[in-house]
């Protein structure tokens, strides 16, 4: 594992170019805004201060590593490179006089992205914080927390008591280190992306679909008899309703993990526009004056983000929970509803 | 669009890190952070339910004594009672003893008096009867000496007679 990021990151090189290639007297906020919150195979931290990111292409089962490096020239143009081409964040595979092939097959690019990069950091501030909580919790045992562990031990209670306790039930154990991982992970990555020069990971589609599919294999592998029975046989309907009844609930598990999905691209997504919206007013009224104002409401949208990548957090663990919850449950209502019969157990 | 279009690298690299991140953080994170916490809940616990323990000892220990006590004083109260009643009773069958020991001398006194009062009536009636007889035979003798007036009485008691 150690040897592999050794590998990787070897890959990477800081190049102190000039500055980008001159804006061509119009600024247009909308290619600004898609190319920062957007993936890319570089990361600038600042004007000048790029890391080219390790490109990994599989084609056709060949693996090709080289760095994003070589698609800019000496002048910051982008060129074509070992028979790759980029085009508009995407590569591709170039024919002979350097354009991009659209419907070539095989192509898979499995690339360190900037994404990517901020989530290994990600992941390498996550191991460092809760590595070092777990160390604190053996040395100091039965003891008060201190330092980090204080911080993080409330949220770790409130996790475990008001998001799993509360909505998975007994069972609730199983599912506490998936709860906790999404939670810190989706929060860790929240406030990494608000960050100058942060890549925008949880705000990434390919991000919250992942985390979203998680929930849903788990939900759909914990469900018990009485969760499958409420899909294929809902208790209290009629049975001429199943073919209703029965694609609607099957829709039903779908939407709920989609939903997640969408909310957090969304939620995080929107954050990230709006600051840079407000950003490009200075630059959209070619004014000074504007400045205060638009750094003014930018500094509330930025608190406002951080408030929004707590909640983004929690509202995903809690759902998440909630679905496990009522893919567990055994629901007892049966004779509650005063229509169903008794024996239906 | 390309912001909705999930890309297959991120997809892939988002789902081996996660995967490697939530086994990870499992076994070396929030297994010892979670037993740890139970741990320490636990004690916490328990020290509270021995406090609790303790605290309702020390009330029945308390409420021992104050039964002990309780019971002490009211034995004490009965012993006073009934020591004041043997007192009070002896008092009283004194007196009564005494009233009736009264009584009784007054009784026999009186008794007594009326024994010595009847026995002098009766003398005195008999002394009373004697004298007069002997009182009697001497006016007759003085009286009767004369035959005139042995005449004149003989008289008067037939004029009585026929009156009645």
């Amino acid at each position: 594992m150690k040897k592999l990021l050794v590998l990787l990151f070897s890959f990477l090189t800081i190049a102190a170019h000039a500055a980008e290639p001159a804006e061509g007297g119009e600024f247009k906020p909308g290619d600004m805004i898609t190319h920062h919150i957007a993936d890319d195979y570089s990361w600038h931290f600042a004007d000048g201060v790029v890391l080219y990111l390790p490109v990994i292409l599989v084609d056709n089962g060949e693996v090709n590593v080289f760095s994003s490096s070589n698609f800019y020239n000496e002048e910051h143009e982008i060129v074509p490179y070992n028979g790759y081409v980029m085009d508009h964040g995407h590569i591709y595979k170039a024919n002979e006089a350097g354009e991009p092939i659209a419907d070539y097959a095989g192509l898979y690019d499995i690339s360190i992205t900037k994404n990517v990069a901020s989530m290994f950091v990600s992941v390498a501030l996550m191991f460092f914080v809760f590595f070092g909580i777990a160390a604190s919790y053996k040395k100091n045992q039965g003891k008060a927390p201190r330092g980090m562990q204080s911080f993080f031990e409330p949220i770790i209670i409130f996790i475990r008591d008001e998001i799993a306790k509360a909505n998975i039930g007994p069972k609730y154990e199983r599912y506490m280190p998936y709860l906790l991982t999404i939670f810190f992970f989706i929060w860790f990555n929240n406030l990494l992306g608000l960050m100058p020069g942060g890549a925008n990971l949880t705000g990434n589609i390919a991000v919250t679909l992942v985390l979203a599919t998680m929930t849903l294999l788990i939900t759909v592998f914990s469900g018990n008899k009485s969760y499958w029975g409420h899909i294929f046989a809902t208790p209290g309907v009629p049975v001429w309703l199943a073919p209703i009844m029965i694609p609607v609930e099957l829709i039903g598990i779908i939407t709920k993990p989609f939903s997640l999905m969408i909310r957090l691209f969304a939620n995080i997504t929107a954050g990230h526009i709006i600051i840079l919206s407000l950003f490009s007013l200075i630059f959209i009224f070619q004014s000074v004056a504007v400045g205060p104002l638009s750094v003014a409401f930018a500094t509330f949208m930025n608190f406002l983000e951080l408030f929004v990548a707590l909640l983004q957090a929690y509202i995903f663990t809690l759902l998440s929970a909630m679905y496990f919850g009522g893919a567990v449950e055994e629901h007892d209502h049966v004779g509650d509803l005063g229509h169903g019969d008794g024996a239906h157990h | 669009m390309q912001l909705v279009t999930p890309g297959i690298g991120l997809i892939f690299w988002q789902l081996v890190t996660f995967l490697i991140v939530l086994f990870l953080l499992a076994k070396f994170a929030w297994k010892p952070i979670m037993k740890a916490l139970h741990e320490r809940e636990a004690s916490i616990e328990d020290a509270l339910s021995a406090a609790e323990r303790a605290k309702l000892e020390i009330q029945s220990l308390k409420a021992d004594n104050e039964k002990l006590l309780a019971e002490a004083r009211l034995e004490r109260d009965r012993i006073l009672k009934d020591a004041s009643d043997a007192g009070n009773a002896l008092v009283e069958s004194a007196k009564n003893k005494a009233n009736e020991e009264g009584a009784r001398m007054i009784a026999q006194a009186r008794e007594a008096i009326e024994n010595e009062k009847r026995a002098a009536i009766t003398e005195v009636k008999n002394m009373a009867a004697t004298l007069s007889l002997e009182i009697a035979e001497r006016i007759l003798r003085k009286e009767l000496s004369n035959p005139d007036a042995q005449q004149a009485l003989a008289a008067d008691y037939i004029r009585e007679v026929t009156l009645n």
